[in-house]
């Protein structure tokens, strides 16, 4: 598992690109800043998905397992990536938000526009089925 | 124990983002202190957060010269917080709703919302700079059987 400062792990599975978060709470707008450069870099540099016939996109599962807390600034840098990644015809998925976490998303309505899985397990194997 | 007396202070911090953690560590123990539950320190915690940055960023727009004013009061059954910044204020009614149409896809626009939805009461004066929150403890329901569930 590749370890990117700050803030990330990444890791390459078979047919996505894993992010993890690995701080429990994601506030100052420098934070933000510094993970924004980190997760752009890697969808620039993900692999491009197996799959032949596909255009190439890829796909990123965004794993919200340490998360404890975030302000909506967070959620500002999660549209902005998700643009990034549509742009370039991939997938997004997002994993193992806590309940906390997650009624942030309903109060906002991303869940329209997010795909939220419980768990990496669940979200890796959607990709699966999309594929 | 908690004191019945409400821990009340007023405080002027610089608008820069660092500060936002300075108030959050100097209010937040105060509702532990007063037995609010995690989820009204969680909710409380948002408020700031989304309040301060508006402060800050938009009413201030980031000028370290500029400060915002903050008067608290913590009881055993609510927490009030006031703030105040030194921007031209804003008009709460006009901001769009975030939830709606293209407004999903935008990347800013939602601390407002986060802020009504988290404490019971948030209003603003006339010139739209300074903004008054209150979140009341939550009442126990089924008090013996939740905490039965909980233990």
């Amino acid at each position: 598992m590749a370890s990117i400062k700050p803030r990330i792990s990444v890791e390459y599975a078979e047919n996505a690109t894993i992010v993890t978060f690995t701080d429990e709470k994601i506030l100052e707008e420098k934070d933000v800043q510094a993970l924004q450069e980190s997760i752009m870099s890697v969808i620039e540099q993900a692999p491009l998905s197996s799959v032949e016939d596909r255009k190439g996109g890829i796909n990123l599962i965004l794993d919200f397992c340490n998360v404890r807390f975030l302000s909506s600034t967070v959620l500002g840098l999660l549209i902005r990536i998700s643009k990034k990644v549509y742009e370039r015809d991939g997938q997004l998925k997002l994993c193992s938000i806590n309940p906390k976490i997650y009624k942030i998303f309903k109060i906002t309505r991303l869940t329209k526009i997010f795909d939220i899985y419980q768990d990496i397990e669940s979200a890796v194997e959607s990709l699966s089925i999309a594929d | 124990m908690a004191s019945r007396a409400p821990t009340t202070r007023s405080m002027a911090i610089a608008s820069t983002p660092f500060a936002i953690v300075e108030v959050c560590e100097w209010i937040l123990p105060k509702l532990e202190a007063n037995n609010f539950s995690q989820e009204d320190i969680f909710a409380v915690h948002l408020a700031l957060e989304e309040a301060l940055i508006n402060a800050i960023k938009h009413g201030n727009k980031m000028n370290p010269d500029k400060e915002v004013k903050i008067d608290y009061s913590v009881s055993s059954d609510k927490v009030e917080i006031s703030m105040t910044d030194q921007g031209d204020g804003f008009d709460p009614e006009a901001v769009p709703d975030p939830r709606l149409g293209e407004n999903l896809y935008k990347n800013e626009g939602r601390g407002l919302l986060l802020m009504q939805s988290y404490m019971d009461v948030v209003e603003f004066n006339k010139r739209g700079n300074r903004v008054r929150m209150v979140r009341y403890k939550e009442k126990p329901r089924l008090p013996e059987t939740q905490r039965q569930a909980q233990a």
